[in-house]
Formats: structure tokens, C-alpha cells, sequence
């Protein structure tokens, strides 16, 4: 009898711990009956969001649709893309141009969408260039970059590219202090305290082309500018900077930069470095930077080197910036809908401080500091924080908000996202993610009109998250519904390179906005051939430019003899269709470039020098239509000196002579 | 000993009712979502005022080819017009139609005369643009359907098995010549 009953009891104890076990502990673990059903999106359906997520080392930015998880489109930024001709056709090759010549990559961590009142636009997004510093701007007509701007005196462009809240600047901060680019640079590392600064760069965007310039730069102390996220509302005007490596150390950071218990998030009155501006307090400085921009009319970009920037040195002027101690090696620093909490995160905290903007106000107004650091006021530590959400997990690093009162912090140690309620500073909700959660990501969550609903987690880590692929794998996403109390897994999905900040926007906002194709008619491009019968071939000295025109199923010319050795031939093909979704192709065969995708309407170059004598095939290499594989034509190429004349055809209809014969 | 093992049977059932209630918690999407899907809608559906009309399009603006645009929907075939192409459609107007014994349109409409009126319209149609100065005299084109249509090139004007080319239009998926009379495969 007693022998029974202690089996019952572990057969019981059995049921009960192996209830929770029997959901296995690794991959579905937190996924619940209904996820399928709502992130499913039915075939020919649409998505709910843009998703416009940072492609990291792979230089671009990605974009999907939410709740699906599809992936709608990479659009190339900082890297050349062979797929798109980008940065390898004439015309956008000056879009990577920078001081240091053409750069074929970077680094891409952050997006920011541009907003009006606080609120998302789904006019452009921006992205930072965080190996050679650089912001770019994406259309969200075309989904192209249009423009790249390089930023001077900058290095590690991490804190970057956050926007005010009507898109007055995009803000750049430096991660690398470094001496200025106008400084003899060939100094000692050790001297960084003397030498070495860091600067902040306020990017004008006009108001209606969106336009960038580099309005001023405030040369502040050498320092490591992490994140940064705008005033909004009662706080606009102002911005807000993470720094670490407030030890100005130069070597072994990961110790000597984790020596003090607190670095700061340094509070930027931007409005009163603008009237300074104006006041003509700045200095007009040499630097040398390039600026690139793209036309839609011209279907090419052109770079042009820049030689002065102003800056603002705060050294001058007390009444900029302020220091604010922030535990730990702040890492995200994000401003709530409200603009009235900012919250730091120390990526080696145990803790979530939230400072209130009335009481940095208030703590400014008394002067309630403690001291300086090289000759900024430090803000009270008690005197600017509103209160600290108490042992939320371990390694906070970033934090979005759902319009709703509440916050959501990433832990990238405790490998979980925390929900708490900003005014009562409870966690609500904790969730893990899968694994080593980076950066969050809700719909509007870092303006003053976040969406909701939904919660993207980027972790760093996938291991066994999908099937494998050998040692490199992509980088996981998880998809959260957040309209609930708790948070709910319902997808994961991988990613382009690796994913840092991300953003996303209703699709109504950007879907009615698209570019279909590009009118011929308006096309202004200076090799453009607007119909076949213009099509030719013109020699200037040992340049042959062919004039070509592409249209379902043929190149026009598809024959072209008189080429030489020693020439170099500049293929203008111009996509003749005026109908969505044709692009035609273009590629011939030893070409050390890539193809050209050239869109209806448009005209793109592919420069190609002949390294030997012979016929050379080309092709269209998009699938454009049912007679695509006869879309193609050949190119002789024959020895310098030869006396082939030059020569072109199409069938026997089109104008030029009957090709020659040997 | 016997009661351990019936015990024992019992956990296992026990288990394996825990195991069966997880495997159904596994998350499938609902079936009844999918079976409300809308009938799809192919090319000829998709929503598009900006880029140039395509050879469907172009026909349904025509007020000289209602006849043809009603007997390409009658056939299904309006999908296959919008498609990437590219064509050459030899488009008979009404007044070409109406040349057809009386009764011959309002018979090939119907549900159950489908295939021979697609057989007909194919007819009509070659893939590849074909523009009028590339037609020669005696030339021959293959059509959808698999026969072939003659070309002739006379004075001036051209002709399709006879019937003669008025007008072409180009669209965005090919060319339209139109033709005054109605081309008749010689397969049903
Ligand atoms: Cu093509």
C-alpha cells in the first residue's frame, strides 16, 4: 500500500514536471496555438508594415513585410550589389565616392524613417555608414539610395542617423574620437585626452527634397558616442547621446573603458547651437568630404567633394551640452512618445535608469552639478533620474515603446526582451529570444505615434535556431504580437547580414507613393536613345559609346563590328518599355563588372574594355519575356590598327550598313 | 507486482496523453482561412494606370473591337494577353465579325463552344513584335494555335491570309494590327 501510493505520488510528480517539459525547451517553446494564424498572410495578400531593417556588414538595408516575415527587397546603400549594377554601372558608381576614393562596402547598423510632427512620413528612411562615415537617404518612391553624404572629423559613425522630429537634421555622432581632419594627425595614440575629440554632426534635410547638408558640427570631448535619439514634443530641441569610454582610453577598452561606474548620456540643446550658428559663433573649418547624389531625371549620380564644414566647439559654450551620469557603458539611449523620459541602458548594468527631461531642465535651472567633465557641467546623477526599473535582466541595450505606457528593453546577456511600464517602472513581461537579442524594433516605436502591435527582436546569435548551413549562419528575427498584455512569439525569420536597429511603418504610408516606371519622355540622361531608329554607335578618339536600346525581345544595335584593342566601349542601353515590372538585363561576356538591370524608362552604362581580339556575345539577363533567351547579339572586336569599319545593325530593317566581311 | 506494472501502464498512458495533448497544440494554420480566398485574378487584374496600355487594355478602349474583347473573355483568354509577351495580335474589328455568317459570334460565345473559339483567337496570335515594315511578301508566321498565317505584301498594303491591316497600334506588350476580317484556322 505504501509501496502504491508513492508510486502514484511520482507518477503524479512525473505529469507535473514533464507538462511544462513536454513543450520542448528549445525552438517552439514560446509559441502558442494561434501564431500561425497571425502572422499568415495569405497568398496575394499584403503585409500589414514596412520593415526596413539594417543589413550590417552586408552594407544594406533590407526590406520586409510584417507580419509576414517576407522579404520584399535589399536595397543596396554602402556595398556594391553586381545583382543591381549598383556601384558598378557609370552612373552609380560616384554614389560610393568619398575622400578616400571609391569604398565598395560598409557597415550598416541603423535606420531611421523620416517623420513630420514626430510621426512617421514613409517619405525616406536614412542609414549610416558606421566604417567610413557616411548617412545615406533612401526614396521610398523608388526604394533607391539618392543620396550619400561623408561626414568629416568623424570615425565609427555608430550614433547615427537619428532624426529631429520634423526631420530638421539627421544626427551623426562619431563612436572613434579622433583629431580633427584639419589636424597634424601624426600624433602619439596615448595623447588622446589632449588631441583626440569627438564630433557630432547636424545634417540639414530640405524640407520638401530632402536634401542634405552639413548644417554645423559640434567638436565636443574625445569620448565614445554610442546611440542617440531626439527631444520630442516638450523636449524637442533637444538630443540625447550615449557615451562610453569616458576614461578617454585608448587601448584595451573592453577593461580600461569599463573602469567607472557611470559614463553619461550627454544632453544636447541643438536649438541653442543653432542660434550660436547664426550668431556666427561657429568656425568655417578645411575638411574634405564627399557628397553624392542620385537623379531620377538624369538616371545618374554625381559626387562632389566638399572642402569646409562649420563647427561649434562647445568648449566655449556651457549652455550646450550637459552631462548626465548613466551607469555602465550606456549603449541605448531612446526617448519615450512623450519626449519626457529618456532611458539609458548600460550594456553592463543591472538596471534601467529613466531620467525625466523636466528634471534635467529643473537640475540645469539650479545648477545642481557635480562637477565637470573636461569642462562640461555634470548634472546630479539623483537630480536629473526619475527612477530606475530594478533588476529587469542583465545587459539592457536598447528600448521601444508601444504608445500605450509602456517600454520594451532588449537584454542581450539575459537573452530576453523585458516589458515594463514607464510611470510605475514594473516589468510587466519578459520573454526570451533566440538567442542574444541586439536591437527592438516596434512600428513607430521611437516617435511620438508608435503603431504597435507588433515587436521585432534582431538577435546576434543563431546557432540552432534554423536548419544549419555549415559555420556561417544568417542572423535570426523574431517576430512578437504586443497588442496583448504579454508579449507572444508567432515567427521567426532570417536575415541579410547582420541586423542593428530596424524600423517599420503602416503599408498604406509607402505603398500608394511607388514609382511604376520611369516616363522616356522625361528621361534627361546624357547618353539616353529615346526609340530604335536612334540607335547607333559613335566613336570619340578610343571611346565608343553605343546608343542601345532594349525592348522585348531585342538590343538595338544587336550587331556592332569596327570595335578595336585599345578601345573602350561604353554600352548606354536604355530600357525602351513604359510597362511595370519589365526590366531588361545586360551583360557581355568578359566583362570585369557585372550586369546592368536597367528599369522601364531608364538608362544605365556598363564600361567595357576589350582585353582580346574576337566576337563577344551579350545578353539580356533578365527573363523579360517569351523570347527572352533570343534577346541577345555579338561584338567584334578586332586588332588595334585594324581597318573594320565601325559599323552596327538590327535584323535588315534598321539603319547602318550591312555588317562587313573579312 | 502485477498492480507496479498496471501502475506502470498507467504512466505510460498517462504520458503519452500529456505527449498527444503538446503534439496538438503545434500551431497549423486554419484551413477555413485559406478556403475564403478570393478566386484569383491574373495579370489582366492587376491595377496599373501608369505604365502603357497592354494589349488588353488597349482593345478594351477600342468602341471598333467590343466583339473581339467579349470573345476573349469568353474564352479565357484575357490573362494570356496580359502576360509579358510579347505579341503580335491581328485584331478583327466588329464590322469584321459581322462579316461572319449571321448567328456565327453569338454561337461561338458559348460555354460549350470554349475550345474552338480559344482555337480562333490563337489564331489570331504570334509571339514576337512583328512591326509592319518586318512583313514580306509570301512571308509565314507561326501562330498560338500551331498554324500558320500568310503574310502579303502588295502596293503598299499588307495582308493576313487576305484579310487586310488598317491600323497598328503599338501597346506595351507587343503590337496590335488591325484587320477587317475574321482569320479561320482550318483545326477546330
Ligand atoms: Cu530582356
Amino acid at each position: 500500500m505504501k509501496t502504491k501510493l508513492h508510486l502514484a505520488m511520482i507518477a503524479g510528480l512525473l505529469a507535473i514536471v514533464l507538462l511544462p517539459s513536454c513543450k520542448p525547451k528549445d525552438t517552439s517553446s514560446a509559441v502558442t496555438g494561434d501564431a500561425a494564424s497571425k502572422s499568415y498572410v495569405a497568398p496575394g495578400k499584403y503585409d500589414e508594415f514596412y520593415n526596413f531593417v539594417s543589413g550590417g556588414f552586408s552594407g544594406q538595408m533590407s526590406c520586409y513585410g510584417l507580419p509576414s516575415g517576407r522579404l520584399l527587397r535589399v536595397i543596396p546603400v554602402f556595398a556594391v550589389d553586381p545583382e543591381k549594377g549598383w556601384g558598378y554601372s557609370e552612373e552609380t558608381k560616384p554614389m560610393l565616392n568619398t575622400s578616400h576614393g571609391f569604398v565598395p562596402w560598409d557597415d550598416l547598423h541603423h535606420t531611421e524613417m523620416s517623420q513630420t510632427n514626430g510621426e512617421v512620413d514613409g517619405r525616406w528612411v536614412f542609414g549610416n555608414a558606421n566604417n567610413t562615415p557616411r548617412v545615406a537617404r533612401i526614396d521610398l518612391t523608388t526604394f533607391r539610395t539618392v543620396e550619400i553624404i561623408e561626414l568629416p572629423n568623424s570615425a565609427g559613425n555608430h550614433s547615427s542617423p537619428f532624426i529631429t522630429e520634423n526631420t530638421e537634421y539627421v544626427i551623426a555622432g562619431t563612436r572613434f574620437s579622433v583629431p580633427s581632419d584639419n589636424a597634424d594627425g601624426d600624433v602619439a595614440i596615448n595623447t588622446y585626452k589632449q588631441n583626440f575629440k569627438g564630433y557630432l554632426s547636424f545634417i540639414s534635410v530640405g524640407k520638401d527634397d530632402g536634401k542634405m547638408d552639413i548644417a554645423f558640427q559640434l567638436a565636443c570631448p574625445g569620448v565614445n558616442f554610442d546611440l542617440s535619439h531626439a527631444g520630442k514634443g516638450k523636449s524637442h530641441g533637444w538630443f540625447f547621446f550615449s557615451c562610453y569610454n569616458t576614461e578617454q582610453a585608448n587601448s584595451l577598452l573592453e577593461v580600461n573603458a569599463s573602469q567607472r561606474d557611470k559614463d553619461f548620456i550627454m544632453a544636447v540643446n541643438w536649438k541653442k547651437a543653432e542660434e550660436y550658428i547664426k550668431a556666427g559663433k561657429g568656425k568655417k573649418v578645411p575638411a574634405k568630404y564627399a557628397h553624392n547624389t542620385y537623379s531620377d531625371a538624369t538616371h545618374s549620380a554625381t559626387s562632389e567633394m566638399k572642402t569646409d564644414v562649420m563647427v561649434l566647439d562647445t568648449k566655449e559654450f556651457t549652455d550646450i551640452c550637459y552631462m548626465i551620469p548613466c551607469p555602465k557603458s550606456p549603449h541605448g539611449c531612446d526617448v519615450d512618445p512623450t519626449g519626457e523620459y529618456i532611458v539609458g541602458s548600460g550594456k553592463l548594468a543591472a538596471l534601467i535608469p529613466v531620467f525625466s527631461f523636466d528634471k534635467v531642465q529643473a537640475a540645469i535651472a539650479n545648477k545642481a552639478f557635480d562637477g565637470q567633465f573636461d569642462g562640461i557641467n555634470v548634472i546630479k546623477y539623483e537630480a536629473a533620474l526619475y527612477g530606475e526599473v530594478k533588476k529587469p535582466g542583465l545587459g539592457p541595450l536598447h528600448t521601444e515603446f508601444d504608445g500605450k505606457g509602456n517600454a520594451y528593453t532588449s537584454f542581450f546577456v539575459s537573452s530576453e526582451v523585458v516589458k515594463w511600464n514607464i510611470k510605475d517602472l514594473k516589468v510587466l513581461d519578459r520573454v526570451p529570444t533566440f538567442y542574444s537579442v541586439g536591437h527592438l524594433c516596434v512600428p513607430g516605436g521611437d516617435s511620438k505615434k508608435p503603431f504597435g502591435k507588433y515587436l521585432i527582436a534582431y538577435n546576434k546569435i543563431t546557432k540552432d535556431r534554423f536548419l544549419p548551413t555549415g559555420p556561417e549562419l544568417s542572423q535570426s528575427a523574431q517576430l512578437f504580437d504586443i497588442s496583448g498584455e504579454k508579449m507572444q512569439m508567432i515567427l521567426d525569420f532570417p536575415t541579410i547580414g547582420e541586423p542593428h536597429y530596424a524600423q517599420a511603418a503602416p503599408a498604406d504610408l509607402i505603398r500608394k507613393n511607388q514609382v511604376k516606371i520611369f516616363k522616356i519622355d522625361e528621361n534627361k540622361h546624357a547618353y539616353v536613345t529615346k526609340g530604335e531608329k536612334e540607335s547607333k554607335v559613335v566613336r570619340e578618339g578610343n571611346k565608343v559609346h553605343v546608343y542601345m536600346t532594349a525592348i522585348r525581345s531585342h538590343f538595338s544595335p544587336d550587331n556592332i563590328e569596327g570595335v578595336k584593342m585599345g578601345d573602350e566601349v561604353y554600352f548606354h542601353v536604355t530600357n525602351l518599355e513604359q510597362d511595370w515590372d519589365v526590366p531588361h538585363g545586360f551583360a557581355i561576356k568578359g566583362a570585369i563588372n557585372a550586369e546592368l538591370l536597367i528599369m522601364p524608362g531608364e538608362t544605365a552604362t556598363l564600361k567595357w574594355i576589350p582585353e582580346k581580339v574576337g566576337i563577344f556575345p551579350m545578353y539580356c539577363t533578365d527573363f523579360c519575356s517569351a523570347l527572352h533567351q533570343e534577346m541577345q547579339g555579338y561584338i567584334r572586336v578586332s586588332p588595334a590598327g585594324s581597318n573594320v569599319p565601325l559599323m552596327f545593325s538590327l535584323g535588315n530593317t534598321i539603319d547602318g550598313k550591312a555588317p562587313a566581311t573579312k | 507486482m502485477k498492480k507496479l506494472t498496471s501502475l506502470f501502464a498507467s504512466m505510460v498512458v498517462c504520458l503519452s496523453l500529456l505527449l498527444g495533448a503538446c503534439s496538438e497544440e503545434k500551431a497549423t494554420p486554419d484551413p477555413q482561412a485559406e478556403v475564403s480566398q478570393p478566386a484569383p485574378v491574373g495579370q489582366s487584374g492587376v491595377s496599373d494606370d501608369v505604365s502603357q496600355k497592354d494589349i488588353v487594355k488597349v482593345a478594351v478602349g477600342s468602341k471598333d473591337h467590343t466583339t473581339l474583347v467579349a470573345a476573349l473573355k469568353a474564352a479565357d483568354y484575357v490573362d494570356v494577353l496580359a502576360n509579358a509577351g510579347p505579341f503580335t495580335v491581328f485584331a478583327p474589328t466588329n464590322a469584321a465579325f459581322a462579316k461572319l455568317p449571321a448567328g456565327t459570334v453569338e454561337d461561338l460565345v458559348k460555354p460549350e463552344k470554349k475550345e474552338t473559339l480559344r482555337n480562333i483567337l490563337e489564331y489570331h496570335v504570334s509571339v514576337g513584335v512583328y512591326k509592319t515594315e518586318q512583313f514580306t511578301d509570301g512571308q509565314m508566321l507561326d501562330q498560338a494555335n500551331s498554324e500558320k498565317v500568310k503574310i502579303g505584301v502588295k502596293d503598299g498594303k499588307i495582308t493576313v491570309n487576305g484579310a487586310t491591316i488598317i491600323a497598328s497600334v503599338p501597346a506595351a506588350n507587343g503590337i496590335i494590327h488591325v484587320i477587317d476580317g475574321v482569320l479561320l484556322p482550318q483545326t477546330k
